[in-house]
């Protein structure tokens, strides 16, 4: 016997922040996504997990507007923004993501520039915001690289000069300098050692309580996604095998695949 | 299969009921066996507000997965689970994810043996969590926290510390203390007391009598059922079946 299905929410009149519909992602001959579907609530944090080449980053990249897929919609649901985020041109994407999406990539040459100054590298995105004063762009960038938890004294080093946990943490300052309404994260602590990986979670935790920013948090690590997220999504081949509160999915999988992948961890 | 049978009823106040549990069926599919296994089948009770509902049975017979399953922790394959919330009625037995965190949040709470601490968080933070998740400001929650913590005799060093590092019992103490800091309308309870000393047993009982009056609706697994004897309205006994995997 399988599990009854779910229904549609009936308490929670809050409508989700982002929607994703259908999203199917061909390159060449490779389905790197096929007909997928999200949503994801204010406030909430919401994991995707699945092996490698299951389309995870590709989804990511999706929804920071990055790329286009072959089909599907995206909607933000923030003000003066159209149905579907697909049909924005690249001007208007580029505006759009640096106020109110933040990423922050496993690897910091993807997000930073990195002989740039960290400060600067943050400051960056304020300038794309239209900020120009250079005492507000210092002092914003300093308090978005404390937020971070970032060794202050060290702000102007250039990131390829710093550790892996501090790289990452200049990415997360750039990423939440605006105060963006997503903080999207692909493996932001995999390649770290173990303890600096709990300290950079332990960050991303408190910002996520203070602020109560939306995240959507890609690893493949079970732990990490364990601790930091509200519901699951777990993908394989493209496709969503099933999605549910974490708690759940770790302790009553549905699907063989998930089962497999929770069995293995333990 | 196991069969609830109600053996003492001494409930005289008869609210309608926060819980309505009607042919609840519990199976695991576990697909590397190609096999599944029965864990309850067409279980059927209630639960008004105030009433205190005591969950026995041998081991394995199925309590934590009944107590799991009203929590959605696991998804039941049949039957229905309607709950009175504050905002209608719903069942949980299919209710969205988000409407189940919700109610998670602000009606539903689960109290475990364990306590699920995270790394580099102090016991008094791990405490207040729930009510700073509820709204309430840093400085209110902190201050109810300690109350809780000193209230289940958690050493005052150790509420800044880390409770990675606690004793079992000291850790247990610091869970009772988050799961029973907000009230909620529906508390489960899986064995809180088990690694419990004698003076945080009788906190924990005093706070229970103290819900139950308050009109909170429980549903609960003891190790010692004697410690609650007094608040046990009803008793549900879950009765092993014969053989148990179906294939
Ligand atoms: N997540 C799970 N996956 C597969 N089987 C499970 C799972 N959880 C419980 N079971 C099985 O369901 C049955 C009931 O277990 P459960 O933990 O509910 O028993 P219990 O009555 O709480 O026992 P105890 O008194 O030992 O706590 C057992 O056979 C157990 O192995
Ligand atoms: N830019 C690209 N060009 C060609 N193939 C790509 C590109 N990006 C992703 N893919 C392919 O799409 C699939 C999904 O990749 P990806 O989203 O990176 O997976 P994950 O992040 O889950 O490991 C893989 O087969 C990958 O090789
Ligand atoms: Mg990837
Ligand atoms: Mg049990």
């Amino acid at each position: 016997m399988t599990a009854l299905a779910k229904q549609p929410p009936q308490l929670v009149r809050t409508r989700p922040l982002m929607t994703l519909n259908g999203i199917s992602k061909t390159y060449d001959d490779v389905t790197a996504l096929d007909d997928v579907s999200a949503q994801v609530y204010p406030g909430e944090v919401l994991g995707i997990v699945g092996e490698s080449g299951s389309g995870k980053s590709t989804f990511l990249r999706l929804m920071n507007l990055q790329e286009t897929p072959d089909s599907g919609s995206y909607h933000l649901d923030l003000p003066d923004l159209p149905d579907n985020l697909f049909t924005l041109d690249r001007f208007e994407r580029r505006m759009l993501c640096a106020r109110q999406i933040g990423i922050v990539y496993q690897n910091p040459h993807e997000g930073l520039l990195m002989t740039h100054s960290s400060s600067g590298n943050v400051a960056e995105r304020l300038l794309i915001a239209g900020e120009r004063r250079f005492h507000v762009l210092r002092e914003k960038a300093q308090s978005a690289l404390e937020a971070s938890e970032f060794p202050i004294p060290r702000m102007d080093a250039p990131p390829i000069e710093l550790s892996g946990g501090m790289q990452q943490r200049v990415q997360l300052a750039k990423a939440i300098a605006l105060e963006p309404a997503v903080l999207l994260l692909d493996e932001p602590t995999t390649g770290l050692d173990v303890s600096v990986q709990a300290l950079v979670l332990d960050t991303l935790k408190r910002l996520q309580q203070e602020r109560r920013i939306t995240m959507v948090l890609v690893s493949h690590d079970l732990g990490v996604i364990r601790t930091m997220a509200d519901r699951v999504m777990v993908m394989r081949r493209g496709q969503v095998v099933e999605d549910g509160l974490v708690d759940q999915v770790f302790q009553d999988p549905q699907h063989a695949y998930t089962q497999q992948l929770v069995h293995a961890k333990l | 299969m196991p069969t609830p049978s109600n053996s003492s009823t001494r409930n005289c106040n008869q609210m309608p009921p926060i819980l309505t549990v009607e042919g609840l069926t519990k199976t695991f599919q576990m697909h590397h066996l190609g096999q599944s296994l029965m864990a309850f089948e067409d279980l059927s009770f209630t639960v008004s507000p105030g009433e205190f509902l005591l969950l026995s049975g041998p081991n394995g017979v199925g309590k934590s997965t009944l107590l799991r399953t009203l929590y959605r922790s696991y998804l039941p394959v049949a039957g229905q689970i309607r709950y009175d919330s504050r905002e209608g009625v719903i069942d949980l037995a299919q209710a969205a994810d988000i409407d189940i965190a919700h109610l998670r949040r602000t009606e539903i709470g689960f109290v475990t043996q364990f306590l699920t601490a995270r790394p580099r968080v102090p016991a008094e933070d791990i405490v207040a969590e729930p009510l700073r998740l509820a709204g309430h400001s840093r400085d209110d929650a902190l201050k109810e926290a300690c109350h809780w913590l000193k209230t289940f005799g958690v050493k005052q060093d150790l509420w800044r510390a880390y409770p990675t590092t606690f004793s079992g019992g000291e850790q247990q103490k610091v869970n009772l203390a988050r799961a029973l800091i907000l009230p909620q309308r529906l508390l489960l309870l899986d064995e809180p007391t088990a690694s419990l000393d004698v003076g945080a047993r009788e906190a924990l009982v005093t706070r229970l009598a103290d819900l139950k009056s308050q009109g909170v609706a429980m549903i609960g697994v003891f190790h010692h059922a004697a410690d609650v004897a007094h608040l046990i309205d009803r008793d549900i006994r879950l009765k092993p079946k014969e053989l148990s995997d179906v294939a």
